[in-house]
């Protein structure tokens, strides 16, 4: 008990004496998971969209792809992309691995499946009569996808909140393409995993809270977007 | 809900410019002066590096991108080009490495010891021996729960070698797990089970605060743990940073970092967690 009252002192603590390391590690989680979050957005919608709105030979297999997708493991997304980059590997030329963008494109590889999985269901579950409605009305083809697109705010966007939960909270692949390298590329995952195995359990509670709190607030503010009265 | 659309393509586009830009001039600062430092996780761990790291970069402007994992796999790095300079700490791995032309300057930093760490009521018995190897015969013998870190580390190999001199092959035993994990999470696990486990004894002064282990048995010459730092050899790997690793081998081993090491530690733990080394040959340790 007395470590879990200690961690959440702990994490007021470095949150109201504004603790430059931990703000430094809080501020580039965001960062990281906010760019990997808006690159699978821009990916998973658009993606998930045509594949909702299209027939082509072997579609369902197309979608149990981006099904299983979604449930990469980010262990093996890390193992993956840390190969790809390494020095002597087949793109070593870019020298971007142990770097906070090694990060957002492990990143962005885990969470755009998630998106277009969503994003997929999401317009598919839309009324097939909408379409043929909407184009009758003398809409273009991209009006209609636009249309379909904010018809379909609410899944869309917890698609978007579902991608950023899965990379906020990933360490599997950000300690391995990234490193942990201190003040550099040490995220809130990866600096709990080293506090605990530092011992320093009160620590890695604070981070824990810290980076729950951080979600919390990110969600948040998705939500308000999601739920608000759609302006007419 | 024209107004919603337009408003949010632009926030976004912005936002997500905004992020690029905060990424990438990071790296394109950092691309020509990188050095990997591959290591153990017991140099992280006690906070070592976090001293030395600062100093060395803002001495020589290179940027020490330090990746902490197991010795066998730091060494597996250097092995494959990915890492420039190695501080490790598992004698014949290293000597093969640098028999293999893989690893070049070969150099002795500082060591500290392991330690065999259990529960207090010591249900084997070795309290008090003097040989490790004894030690672990007991252990053996009684079929009390040992910890291995199983992860080929510096610590394990440790403990393979100890096994092989005690001529016990303690694999798939029942008493005899494997965590897979750091030194950290291991020594938690075995606190957790009331378990032995070999440990390093700067991890252990860094964790005790929390653990209900005793130290059973310490200073047998066959339990020291010697740190060496290792160039990998840019002949082997061209994109190697041979100056970057040359350089901070080299402050490894100055007179500045052996001061340090000497008092790492002291003010938190009440004694050194490692003793400086450096120019010393490796049997003259330990006596």
């Amino acid at each position: 008990m007395d470590i879990i009252v200690e961690g959440i002192k702990q994490a007021f603590v470095l949150l109201f004496t504004l603790d430059p390391e931990v703000l430094g590690i809080t501020w580039l989680s965001l960062k990281i998971s906010g760019t990997a979050t808006f690159l699978s957005m821009f990916i998973g919608v658009s993606v998930g969209t045509v594949v909702a709105l299209t027939k082509f030979p072997g579609r369902r297999f197309v979608v149990s792809l981006i099904n299983t997708g979604m449930g990469l493991p980010p262990v093996v997304v890390g193992l993956f992309v840390t190969i790809f980059l390494w020095r002597n590997g087949p793109l070593g030329f870019l020298e971007i691995l142990y770097t906070p963008t090694a990060i957002i494109i492990a990143q962005t590889v885990i969470a755009t499946p998630i998106v277009m999985g969503i994003s997929l269901a999401a317009i598919q579950a839309l009324p097939a009569n909408l379409r043929l409605q909407i184009l009758a009305l003398g809409a273009t083809r991209l009006q209609m996808v636009w249309i379909l697109v904010k018809e379909a705010r609410l899944p869309l966007l917890a698609a978007v909140m579902a991608g950023f939960g899965g990379v906020i909270s990933e360490v599997g692949a950000s300690i391995m393409v990234g490193g942990n390298i201190k003040g550099y590329s040490r995220v809130l995952t990866t600096a709990t995993v080293m506090e605990t195995g530092k011992g320093n359990f009160d620590i890695a509670m604070a981070l824990g809270i810290i980076l729950m709190l951080l979600s919390f607030i990110i969600n948040s503010i998705l939500t308000h977007v999601q739920q608000r009265e759609r302006p007419r | 809900m024209k107004r919603f659309g337009k408003i949010g393509i632009v926030a976004a586009a912005l936002l997500f410019i905004a992020c690029v830009c905060y990424v990438a001039p990071e790296n394109v600062m950092a691309k020509q002066k990188n050095v990997i430092l591959a290591t153990t996780t017991s140099t992280q761990d006690t906070g070592l590096l976090d001293v030395l790291n600062p100093i060395f970069e803002k001495k020589t402007g290179y940027f020490v991108k330090t990746i902490s994992v197991g010795s066998g796999q730091a060494m597996a790095m250097g092995k494959k080009g990915e890492a420039d300079v190695l501080l490790v700490h598992s004698q014949d791995a290293e000597k093969k490495l640098v028999a293999e032309g893989y690893g070049i300057n070969r150099r002795l930093v500082m060591h500290n010891d392991y330690i065999i760490i259990g529960p207090p009521g010591d249900p084997a018995g070795i309290k008090g021996l003097k040989s490790g190897t004894e030690a672990f015969k007991k252990i053996a013998s009684a079929q009390s729960i040992f910890m291995s870190r199983g992860d080929n580390s510096g610590t394990n190999a440790k403990e393979k070698a100890i096994w092989k001199k005690a001529e016990i092959n303690p694999e798939g035993q029942k008493w005899y797990q494997q965590t897979g994990l750091g030194m950290g999470q291991t020594i938690a696990i075995a606190a957790e089970k009331k378990a032995y486990t070999l440990a390093d004894r700067g991890t252990y002064l860094a964790l005790k605060k929390n653990l209900g282990l005793d130290i059973l048995v310490e200073g047998d010459a066959i339990l020291l743990n010697i740190y060496h730092v290792i160039e990998v050899n840019p002949d082997k790997w061209p994109k190697v940073n041979a100056a970057g690793a040359k350089a901070f081998a080299d402050f490894m081993v100055s007179k500045q970092v052996q001061r340090i090491i000497k008092t790492f530690g002291v003010d938190k733990y009440g004694s050194p967690l490692f003793f400086p080394d450096a120019g010393k040959k490796e049997d003259q340790l330990g006596k």
